[in-house]
């Protein structure tokens, strides 16, 4: 009981964790690096729980990510759900995947997320962003095996599910 | 011991249901988005739920407080002192100029009365700081620790000690939300400190600098004239730096020249900022008054009186 409740406190956490650090800006030349972390922390657990993270739950905190950060209600919902939804059905293929096949995948999961928003800014009117907008899914693929194995070891030091 | 083809294997897991439940959520999201463009239903609900969005921004802006704390914390004493130094100069610089102004303001402010007019040079303002949080708009756009409750109220202007940084676009309880002048949505009118020509100056899609694209053919501009705000429009009052013209090219029509400015204010450095309190007084026609006439219990009533003309306005058209 006590440790299924320490296990979800640990979902939910990384999760808050992951939107924090959307807010959090980094310097000025560094700014076009940041990844999108809600994104890798929804695939990770997409991968790794698949019970938990249902299509309504990345739906949720699509839904907050946009209250906290975000240009239109609904944009960064309509984003995760398309990402949560394609990590799910090739969940079993994406798990058995080497590192490097699997980070090659995020990339273009992350790619597909960066021509969705792409989308959505520009019917909402908002001018197109310089290249450098561009770098941001290749530091998530890059990140992407680091933040896989910490994640793993942080889970497997917990005992947690 | 052979698994059926249809038997739900893991391996090719996801059905029907699935893809159906996707299109309901990404429809759901379409909405959404449709819903608040049209009318900005986001920040709406960000005010309602102030309580809690504030204290997460506070909570995401730490570590940019902290990274300053370390800056000062670990910077060298030389450092501290050379710039201590420089400080003390530029005041006492800044303080000489003010003296002999005041002179100037004050004669100023004789000649206006004479000539009855209500510009007035003194400042109305209100020092904020700049929270570290990233909004999620590429870089245009600055978060303050000041919001409704310190009396800010959208549109006004924010400057800092260099010039112009842009206006307040969203307020919340104790937050406010800045656009910079570099934002490519953002227009301000401008005036050429040295010839007095007036043009408007849009932000860029780079981000870091002013573009000036419809400067007649024949005006002249050159690298380095200075431009000011013109008060035309009401929204930022006049005279304040906006920035300084870094090239002029003729335009790709061949109808205009364009130039590309950069902006006067430290927007990517600055900590505390200033807003400003008095909008400027709208220049321009006054508005068109009221009309005024019986109270609308008072006026004829009568269909006739008013089918009249309106039919006569009818038959012209046809």
């Amino acid at each position: 009981m006590n440790r299924q409740r320490l296990n979800l406190w640990w979902f939910i956490g990384t999760l808050v964790f992951a939107l924090l650090s959307m807010l959090v800006p980094l310097p000025g030349v560094l700014e076009p690096f940041k990844p999108y972390w809600p994104a890798l922390f929804l695939l990770y657990w997409s991968l790794e729980s698949e019970d938990r993270v249902t299509l309504g739950l990345a739906f949720a905190v699509g839904l907050a990510a946009d209250l906290l950060n975000g240009v239109v209600l609904g944009e960064q919902a309509l984003r995760l759900c398309a990402l949560v939804f394609i990590a799910l059905r090739f969940r079993s293929r994406l798990r058995f995947f080497p590192m490097w096949q699997q980070a090659l995948a995020v990339l273009a999961l992350l790619l597909n997320d960066r021509i969705l928003l792409l989308i959505v800014r520009v019917l909402a009117g908002a001018s197109l962003p310089p290249a450098s907008w561009w770098i941001s899914p290749f530091v998530g693929a890059a990140l992407w095996p680091f933040l896989f194995l910490l994640l793993d070891d942080l889970r497997a030091r917990l005992r947690i599910q | 011991m052979a698994r059926t083809r249809d038997e739900s294997s893991p391996l090719f897991a996801g059905n029907a249901a699935g893809t159906l439940r996707l299109i309901v959520y990404l429809a759901l999201a379409v909405v959404l988005m449709v819903l608040d463009h049209r009318n900005g239903w986001l920040w709406r609900l960000r005010y309602t739920a102030s309580a809690v969005v504030e204290p997460v921004y506070r909570l995401a802006g730490l570590p940019a407080v902290g990274v300053r704390t370390m800056s000062v914390a670990f910077a060298d004493r030389q450092r501290l002192t050379e710039q201590n130094q420089r400080l003390r100069e530029d005041l006492l610089l800044a303080n000489a100029k003010l003296n002999r102004m005041a002179a100037v303001a004050e004669q100023n402010q004789r000649l206006k009365e004479l000539l009855d007019t209500q510009h007035s040079l003194e400042l109305n303002v209100q020092l904020a700081r700049v929270v570290g949080v990233d909004l999620g708009a590429y870089r245009y756009q600055l978060t303050l620790n000041m919001g409704a409750r310190d009396g800010v109220r959208p549109g006004q202007p924010v400057i800092d000690a260099h010039g112009v940084m842009g206006q307040v676009k969203e307020v919340l309880p104790t937050t406010s939300v800045v656009m910079l002048i570099t934002d490519p949505s953002h227009a301000i009118p401008v005036v050429n400190e040295r010839t007095g020509l007036r043009t408007v100056a849009y932000g860029s899609r780079d981000g870091d600098q002013l573009s000036l694209p419809n400067i007649p053919l024949a005006a002249e501009v050159r690298a380095g004239d200075k431009l000011l705000t013109s008060g035309l429009g009401g929204r930022f009052p006049p005279g304040f730096p906006v920035g300084e013209v870094v090239s002029v090219a003729p335009a790709a029509t061949g109808m205009f020249q364009v130039a590309q400015a950069r902006p006067a204010a430290d927007l990517d450095r600055s900590e505390d900022v200033l807003l400003l309190h008095d909008q400027a007084e709208p220049d321009g026609p006054p508005a068109p008054p009221t009309p005024a006439g019986p109270p609308a219990d008072l006026a004829p009533s009568s269909a006739s009186s008013t089918s009249g003309p309106a039919s006569g306005n009818n038959g012209a058209a046809r």
